[in-house]
C-alpha cells in the first residue's frame, strides 16, 4: 500500500497540547514537511514565543530556543548573526508578536534579517485567557471586551503583514489561512518559499497564518473554521504582499 | 613592556576581544557610548559581529540568541538600560546561560543623570530581575584591572555557565590610564555540547529554555542555581586590602569610591591614625571572611559608596555586629572627596558618632 502522510521527521513523537480543533497543530505540521523536503533539518534553530505555542520546542526535531514574550526575533537575530549559515526562524502569535514584541519584530524586519518568521493570528491571547490581541477584531467579544472590541475604546486591529510590508528589509510578506485543506496546502507552498527565501540570503521572510482559536472563541471546531473564513478573512485579506522578485 | 593609553570604556571592549569575545549587541547611553564606538570599529578588524540594536530589551535578547547559540558575547549599558536588560538577565540566568554584561553606573533613580554613580549595587548584586538568582559582579577600580577582568568575566560565566557582570562608574570608564595589553593571553574556550546551533549530525535537538512549568522542576532549577552559587563563593571571592595588618578603622569601598578611600587612608596614617581599606572585587559572592578577620583588630568599619548605601548592608552582615559599620556616601552623581572621608575618619578614631 502506498503510504500518502507520515508524521514529518522535523516532529517529534510528542503529542501536541493544543485544544481540539486549533489550527496551531497543522501548522506546526507544515513547517516541519517544509524542513523535511528543503532537508535543513540538521542545521536549523527554532526560537518559540511565549503563548499557546511555548512548548513548541517539544514538538520539532531541531535544536530549539525559548523566548521571552515577544523577545523571538531578537534572540534568533542573536542566533542568525552568530552563525550565519544556520537556518533560523521564529514561531510566535499575535500577542507574542503584535503587542509586546512590536518593536522586535518591526527592527528585525527593517534590518533585513535573514530569517523566517511563522506569525500565527488568531485575533486572540489563548494561552492567558481568551483576552484582547492587537489583532482582536472589531465587536468581538473576548474577556477583557466583554461587549465587544470598541475603536473608542481599544483602538483598531492591527495589520501586521501590511505593515511589514513597507520595510524594505522584508523580502517576502504573506498572509495564508489554514481553515480548509485547499488552504492548507497553499500556506505550506508560502512557508517553503518563506524558508527558501533565507536559504537564498535575499533578507526577511514572514508568513502570516490565519488561526483558530475555539476554546476561547466559545466556538466549535468546525464552528471556529466558518468564523476565521467569514470574519478574519475580510479583514485580513490573504495574499503574497511581497516577493524577492518585486524587491529587484 | 609596552603601555598604551586607552578609555575605561575602551578597555572593556580590547579586553573583551582579547578574551575571544566576536559579538557584541548594545544600544548607546552614556557614559558607556564609547564602548560601542570602540567595538563599532574593531569588531568589523577581528572578524567580529557589532550590532546596534534598537533597545537594550532586544541587545539582551540578541546576547540570549548568541550565547545560546554557543558564542562568547558582549552587551554593555549604564544604569537606566540596565533596568531594561533585567528582563532578559533573569532568562539568561534560567536557561543557564553565559554571556558578559558591563554597567557603568550613572545617577539615578529615572533618567537621573550621566554623572558617575554606584547606585545599581542592588539590581546587579541582588538578581535584579524576577526569581531567585544571583549575578557574579566584578568591580575593577582602574583601566588596568578592567582588561585583566575581562577575560576572569568570560572564564567564569562559561565555567558556571551563568551570566557575569562587570560593574563600573562613569569615572572608571570615562578615565584614560596606562595599560599594559601583551598581559592579556587569548585564552582556550570551553566545548559547548549544550549549545542550540543546529544538530549537524547530533541525534537529539539540544533546547534552550527557561520554562519549569511543573513546581517539582522548577525548585529543581533552583536547587541546581543555588549548588552553583555555593560553589562560586567557595571558589571565586575577590578582594584587594590596602594597610589592613593594623587598621583601627576599616574602610571598605569598591571601585572609584576604594581609590579615593586609598588616598583618604593615607592621609588618615600621615595623621597617626591606623586606616586602611578592604576593597572588595567580586561584589556577589561578597568576601564576608576578610570583614570578619578584619573586625577582631579593628574599632569599627567605615563603608564609602557613591550611593545612599548600598554594599553597606553586605558589609553589616559580614561584620556580623562584631564591630560598629558606619556609612558615607553621596549620591546623584556626587563623587566623595578624599577630605570629606578623612574628616570622617578622624571623627571615628576620636571615637564620635557610635
Ligand atoms: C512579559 C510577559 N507578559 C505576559 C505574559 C503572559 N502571557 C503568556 S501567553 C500571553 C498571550 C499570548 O498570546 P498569543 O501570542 O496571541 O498566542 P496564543 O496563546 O494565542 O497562541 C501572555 C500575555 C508573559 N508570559 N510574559
Ligand atoms: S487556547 Fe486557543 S490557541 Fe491555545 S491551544 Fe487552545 S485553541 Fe489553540
Amino acid at each position: 500500500m502506498k503510504k500518502v502522510y507520515t508524521r514529518p521527521k522535523a516532529l517529534t513523537d510528542k503529542p501536541f497540547h493544543y485544544c481540539p480543533g486549533c489550527t496551531h497543530g497543522i501548522i506546526h505540521r507544515l513547517v516541519a514537511e517544509v524542513i523535511d523536503e528543503l532537508n535543513i533539518a540538521d542545521n536549523t534553530v527554532g526560537v518559540c514565543p511565549v503563548g499557546c505555542a511555548v512548548f513548541a520546542y517539544n514538538y520539532f526535531n531541531v535544536d530549539m530556543f525559548q523566548a521571552s514574550h515577544g523577545r523571538a526575533p531578537a534572540v534568533a537575530t542573536g542566533i542568525k548573526r552568530s552563525l550565519p549559515d544556520r537556518v533560523v526562524f521564529t514561531y510566535q502569535g499575535d500577542g507574542d508578536l503584535a503587542s509586546i514584541g512590536t518593536a522586535e519584530i518591526i527592527h528585525a524586519a527593517a534590518r533585513g534579517e535573514k530569517l523566517t518568521t511563522i506569525f500565527v493570528n488568531n485575533a486572540v491571547y489563548g494561552m492567558t485567557g481568551g483576552q484582547m490581541a492587537p489583532t482582536t477584531l472589531l465587536g468581538q467579544i473576548t474577556t477583557t471586551t466583554p461587549k465587544g472590541r470598541d475603536k473608542e475604546q481599544a483602538g483598531f486591529p492591527v495589520k501586521m503583514a501590511e505593515m511589514l510590508t513597507t520595510l524594505e528589509g522584508a523580502v517576502y510578506v504573506a498572509r495564508v489561512s489554514v481553515h480548509d485543506p485547499i488552504h492548507v496546502n497553499k500556506a505550506k507552498r508560502v512557508i517553503k518559499e518563506a524558508f527558501e527565501v533565507q536559504l537564498r540570503g535575499e533578507g526577511f521572510a514572514l508568513v502570516e497564518v490565519l488561526s483558530t482559536c475555539p476554546t476561547n472563541w466559545g466556538l466549535s471546531p468546525k464552528e471556529a473554521l466558518k468564523w476565521l473564513q467569514e470574519n478574519m478573512i475580510p479583514y485580513y485579506p490573504l495574499g503574497i504582499y511581497k516577493s524577492p522578485a518585486e524587491v529587484k | 613592556m609596552k603601555k598604551v593609553l586607552m578609555k575605561g570604556n575602551e578597555a572593556i571592549g580590547e579586553g573583551a576581544i582579547r578574551a575571544g569575545c566576536r559579538h557584541f549587541f548594545g544600544y548607546p547611553i552614556t557614559p558607556q557610548s564609547e564602548l560601542p564606538h570602540y567595538l563599532a570599529k574593531r569588531m568589523p578588524e577581528v572578524g567580529g559581529v557589532f550590532l546596534q540594536a534598537e533597545s537594550e530589551v532586544s541587545a539582551i535578547n540578541m546576547v540570549y540568541g548568541a550565547a545560546g547559540a554557543g558564542v562568547r558575547v558582549l552587551t554593555s549599558s549604564s544604569s537606566p538600560g540596565l533596568s531594561l536588560m533585567q528582563e532578559g538577565i533573569s532568562y539568561l540566568v534560567g536557561a543557564e546561560l553565559p554571556c558578559v554584561i558591563v554597567n557603568v553606573m550613572r545617577g539615578g533613580p529615572g533618567l537621573g543623570n550621566i554623572a558617575p554613580a554606584q547606585s545599581d549595587y542592588f539590581q546587579s548584586t541582588k538578581g535584579g530581575g524576577h526569581g531567585d538568582y544571583k549575578l557574579i559582579t566584578l568591580a575593577p577600580a582602574s583601566v588596568q584591572e578592567i582588561i585583566d577582568l575581562m577575560a576572569k568575566a568570560f572564564d567564569l560565566s562559561d565555567h558556571y555557565r551563568t551570566p557575569v557582570m562587570i560593574l563600573g562608574d562613569g569615572i572608571l570608564g570615562q578615565m584614560m590610564e596606562p595599560v599594559e595589553l601583551d598581559k592579556v593571553q587569548e585564552v582556550k574556550q570551553a566545548e559547548k555540547s549544550w549549545a542550540a546551533s543546529g544538530m549537524r549530525g547530533r541525534s537529539t535537538p539540544n533546547i534552550i529554555n527557561s520554562l519549569y512549568i511543573v513546581p517539582e522542576d522548577c525548585e529543581e532549577l533552583n536547587k541546581r542555581l543555588f549548588a552553583k552559587y555555593h560553589e562560586i563563593s567557595q571558589k571565586e571571592k575577590m578582594w584587594e586590602e590596602y594597610r589592613l595588618e593594623d587598621a583601627e578603622v576599616v574602610l571598605a569601598a569598591f571601585g572609584t569610591s576604594a581609590r579615593i578611600c586609598k588616598s583618604a587612608a593615607d592621609k588618615a596614617r600621615a595623621k597617626g591614625i591606623k586606616a586602611g581599606v578592604i576593597r572588595p572585587i567580586t561584589l556577589w559572592p561578597f568576601p564576608s571572611e576578610v570583614f570578619q578577620r578584619a573586625a577582631k583588630s579593628a574599632r569599627c568599619f567605615l563603608t564609602v559608596e557613591m550611593s545612599m548605601g548600598q554594599m553597606v548592608e553586605d558589609v553589616r552582615l559580614a561584620v556580623n555586629g562584631a564591630k560598629p559599620v558606619h556609612f558615607y556616601g553621596r549620591s546623584g552623581g556626587m563623587v566623595p572627596m578624599v577630605n570629606d572621608i578623612l574628616a570622617q575618619i578622624e571623627k571615628l578614631a576620636s571615637g564620635g558618632e557610635q
